[in-house]
C-alpha cells in the first residue's frame, strides 16, 4: 500500500507546470488535490513517473464572474466551491450536488478540475457540467483551447485531454431568471459514490417549457447528457403528465454499468425515479 | 530517488528532514517523526483514521505526501494535550466513552477539533456530519457524537 517511486515537480507558475508537463510526456501527470490520483498511487493501479504537483501555482483556484460567465480555477477546491457566494448565486445546481459529494476532508483538499480530469462515471460533476454547458479551459506549453463539457468526458475515467494538456479553468453560464435546477442522487450512505445521479434544469416561460437538459451520474460513461428526455420536454406546461412521461424515457436512454451496489436494470429504475424527482424539484424553482 | 529537504512544524516544533517523494504524510509522522498518535488504516482514503490539520484543515494524511506538508503547519492528535493535561476534547471523549478500541479515535479527535474550531455550538447533525468522513469499527458513533457535544459544552463554560 505504497506508491512506487516516482520523481516530484513543484512548479511555481502554470507557464511552468505547462512545460514540465510537455517535458515529461508522456510519464509525467499533474498532482492536483490528489484525492483520486493517490489512492490510486496506493494501490499501484497507477505508476506516474513523475508527478507535477501544481498545488502551489497562483490564480489557479479563482472563482469569479466574468460576463454571463462563472468561472473557476481548475484548482478551487470542492470546500470552497460549496461554501462559495458566487457559486451559490450563479450556479446553485453545482452546491446542491456538491452536498453529495465525498466528506470533509476530501473537500478540502479535491479540486474541481482534479475531479473532472479523473473523470469517474459515478461523480456528480461532470453531469452538472454537462448540463450546464458548461466549457473546460485546457492548455498545453504550445496552445490553449476550450472543450464543451458535452465533449470532454469520452469513457470512463477518460477525456479529450490531449498529451500535454491539463484542465486550467471551467466556465459555466450563469443561471438566468425562469430557470430552475436540481440534482437527485441515490447513493449507498451520504457521501459514498452514486449508484445514480440526475441534473435537470428547465427554463419556463409563458407557461411553457421553452429549455430542458437533463443529465445522469452513474452510466457509462461520465457526462452524459439524455437527448431524448430534453426534447419531450420543451413546449409542455412541465405539467405532472409531462415530467412522468419524460422521466420514463430516462429509463431507455441511459446505458447503465452494474456496480457492487446496483445492477443495470436497478440503475433504469433509479434513472427514472430521479429524473422525475429532479424536474418536478426544477420546475418548482422555475417558477 | 533523489531525496527532498522539507520544512515543517508539527505540533508547534519545527522538523527538518529529506524524504523521498513517495513518502506519505501518514507514514512521515508515524515513521520519520515517531509521532505514533496517527493511525494508518485503509491506505485509501476512505477511513479517516490518518486525518490530521494542515494548515487549520482536516486532511487525509494518507492521500498527502510529506513533500507536500513542506512549509505548512501540521498538527495531529499527539500534540492535543498540553502539559500533561488532556484538551475538553479528549476529555470529553473520555467521560463519554467516545472510544472502545480506540484505533478509529486519533481521526475522530482531528475532525471534531477542525469543527469545534469552526464551529464552537455545532448542532446534533453537523456533528454527525463531520463524523461521517470517518468509520469506527467498533459502531461507536452514539457515544463519539454524544462526546463531541459534551466537548463543545464544556469549551463554553470554560470560555464563560
Amino acid at each position: 500500500m505504497k506508491p512506487a517511486p516516482f520523481e516530484y515537480v513543484r512548479p511555481g507558475s502554470l507557464a511552468e507546470a505547462l512545460d514540465a508537463l510537455a517535458r515529461h510526456a508522456p510519464a509525467g501527470r499533474i498532482l492536483a488535490g490528489g484525492q483520486s490520483l493517490v489512492p490510486m498511487m496506493n494501490l499501484r493501479l497507477v505508476k506516474p513517473a513523475v508527478l507535477i504537483d501544481i498545488n502551489r501555482v497562483p490564480g489557479l483556484a479563482d472563482i469569479r464572474v466574468d460576463g454571463g460567465e462563472l468561472v473557476i480555477g481548475a484548482l478551487a477546491r470542492h470546500a470552497a466551491l460549496l461554501a462559495s457566494e458566487l457559486v451559490a448565486k450563479h450556479c446553485p445546481l453545482m452546491v446542491e450536488a456538491y452536498r453529495c459529494v465525498a466528506h470533509g476532508p476530501i473537500r478540502n483538499r479535491g479540486t474541481l478540475g482534479g475531479n473532472i480530469s479523473h473523470a469517474d462515471p459515478a461523480s456528480e460533476m461532470p453531469a452538472v457540467l454537462a448540463a450546464c454547458d458548461a466549457k473546460i479551459g485546457v492548455r498545453s506549453a504550445k496552445r490553449a483551447r476550450t472543450i464543451p463539457a458535452t465533449e470532454f468526458f469520452t469513457g470512463p475515467l477518460t477525456t479529450a485531454l490531449a498529451e500535454g494538456e491539463m484542465v486550467t479553468e471551467i466556465r459555466i453560464p450563469t443561471a438566468k431568471p425562469g430557470q430552475g435546477a436540481a440534482w437527485q442522487e441515490a447513493a449507498n450512505r451520504q457521501g459514498d459514490f452514486a449508484m445514480a445521479g440526475v441534473a435537470a434544469i428547465v427554463t419556463v416561460a409563458g407557461g411553457k417549457c421553452t429549455h430542458a437538459s437533463v443529465a445522469v451520474a452513474g452510466m457509462e460513461r461520465p457526462g452524459v447528457r439524455l437527448p431524448a428526455v430534453e426534447k419531450k420536454l420543451v413546449g409542455t406546461t412541465l405539467d405532472d403528465a409531462a415530467i412522468t412521461a419524460a422521466a420514463s424515457m430516462a429509463s431507455e436512454a441511459v446505458r447503465p454499468s452494474g456496480s457492487y451496489h446496483a445492477d443495470p436494470i436497478y440503475k433504469r429504475e433509479l434513472a427514472e425515479t430521479l429524473t422525475a424527482r429532479a424536474l418536478a424539484a426544477a420546475r418548482e424553482r422555475a417558477r | 530517488m533523489a531525496l527532498i529537504p522539507i520544512s515543517l512544524k508539527v505540533n508547534g516544533t519545527r522538523f527538518e528532514r529529506a524524504v523521498e517523494p513517495r513518502r506519505l504524510l501518514s507514514d512521515f509522522l508515524r515513521e520519520d517523526l515517531g509521532l505514533k498518535a496517527t493511525h494508518v488504516g485503509c491506505e485509501h482514503g476512505v477511513c479517516g483514521t490518518c486525518t490530521v490539520l494542515m494548515d487549520g484543515e482536516a486532511v487525509r494524511s494518507c492521500l498527502s505526501f510529506a513533500v507536500q506538508a513542506d512549509g505548512c503547519e501540521v498538527r495531529t492528535a499527539d500534540g492535543l494535550a498540553q502539559g500533561g493535561k488532556l484538551s475538553a476534547l479528549q476529555q470529553a471523549f473520555w467521560e463519554k466513552h467516545g472510544l472502545q478500541c480506540g484505533f478509529c479515535t486519533p481521526g475522530m479527535l482531528m475532525v471534531a477539533t477542525e469543527l469545534l474550531e469552526r464551529n464552537a455550538k455545532p448542532t446534533k447533525a453537523e456533528i454527525e456530519e463531520a463524523v461521517s468522513s470517518n468509520l469506527c469499527r467498533c459502531t461507536g458513533y452514539y457515544n463519539i457524537v454524544e462526546s463531541v457535544q459534551r466537548a463543545a459544552e464544556m469549551m463554553q463554560e470554560g470560555a464563560k
